[in-house]
């Protein structure tokens, strides 16, 4: 009996500790996406501004598509900067950036879009059909979609100048699908 | 056109416009009609309960006041109305944000050990207690001392003197 107990417990901790181990290395706000490598969603929005945002007219251009909100402070007040300056930097080379306002008030969002003095469409998403299409949970997230139209990287969090710089480099470098 | 100035709107042009106003309105009846059918409330409530609110802390979409939650139930709403099954009303969300969206995981694969890990418990519990209980027991079992015929013979007249 007691040679028993020496092994049954120790027999009983091991797995314990160690799905306690693969839990606590997990990072509970990192929720993988299921759509990275497949393709975006199509969308067409009214921007603010009035003009039309068509994903699917976009095909063959990088496109980086922010989900924002004014209320989301501070992560999408660091990141409008960000996203204006990358916008300028790299329109002239096959990026579009596209700025979807969710669960927010219009009045709001044109001021904050006033505010930041940003440059690139910017529409809101007032049925969320475009939201969920994205998986999008929380504000600000960014996708960043390929030439041919596929979703390659999900961010959550403010984006930075590196960050936007990096992906935007690496899809640019990709070869041209053919059309 | 009951009127009775029915008669003078007999202009081609008038005819004509009308025809065209009564085409459009059938048409886009036409049109709509397939395309919804009528929704069981209590279908929307029994998708939305399972699935979990996106912006909350624990709480389903159907449960929860939040506007995103409420965008939520207008999907699920819509796409019923679409003839979509509850089924892929689900999946239609998990194919979106994973299985992460359902608040119950799914019976297989990692999430498998949610279930079983209890049953798993419960089982090792039982077995501990078996032990324990076996082992207190178990020693108890000790014979009790012998009595030889002379006492036992002595305890019999003694219980009898007391009756």
């Amino acid at each position: 009996m007691t040679r028993a107990w020496r092994w049954l417990l120790p027999l009983t901790a091991v797995p314990v500790l160690a799905l306690l181990a693969y839990g606590f290395r997990l990072n509970p706000r990192d929720i993988p996406s299921p759509l990275l490598g497949r393709p975006a969603a199509p969308f067409v929005l009214t921007a603010y501004d009035g003009a039309a945002m068509d994903l699917a007219a976009l095909r063959g251009k990088v496109v980086v598509l922010n989900f924002w909100a004014s209320w989301c402070y501070p992560a999408c007040y660091e990141e409008a900067p960000v996203l204006e300056r990358g916008w300028r930097a790299y329109r002239d080379r096959g990026v579009v950036v596209l700025g979807v306002d969710i669960q927010d008030k219009d009045e709001a969002g044109r001021k904050f879009i006033g505010d930041f003095g940003l440059t690139f469409a910017n529409g809101p998403d007032r049925t969320g059909k475009v939201s969920v299409d994205y998986g999008v949970y929380g504000v600000p997230e960014t996708f960043f979609i390929d030439r041919q139209g596929s979703i390659r990287v999900k961010h959550v969090s403010a984006l930075t100048d590196q960050m936007f710089r990096q992906t935007v480099e690496q899809l640019l470098g990709e070869p041209v699908p053919p059309r | 056109m009951t009127s009775p100035s029915a008669p003078r709107v007999r202009d081609p042009r008038v005819v004509a416009i009308v025809a065209a106003l009564v085409l459009i309105v059938v048409e886009t009846h036409a049109v709509a009609q397939p395309a919804s059918r009528p929704v069981n409330e209590q279908d929307v409530y029994e998708v939305a309960a399972q699935l979990r609110c996106v912006v909350c802390q624990n709480l389903s979409v159907a449960d929860s006041p939040s506007e995103m939650a409420g965008q939520m139930r207008a999907i699920v709403r819509e796409r019923l109305a679409a003839g979509q099954t509850p089924a892929q009303v689900r999946q239609y969300f998990v194919e979106r944000y994973g299985d992460w969206i359902l608040l119950a995981p799914p019976r297989r694969g990692f999430t498998l050990l949610v279930w079983l890990a209890p049953l798993v418990a419960v089982l090792v519990g039982l077995t501990i207690v078996t032990l324990l209980v076996r082992r207190w027991t178990g020693r108890r079992r000790v014979a009790p001392p012998a009595i030889d015929a002379a006492m036992s013979e002595r305890i019999r007249r003694e219980l009898e003197r007391e009756s």
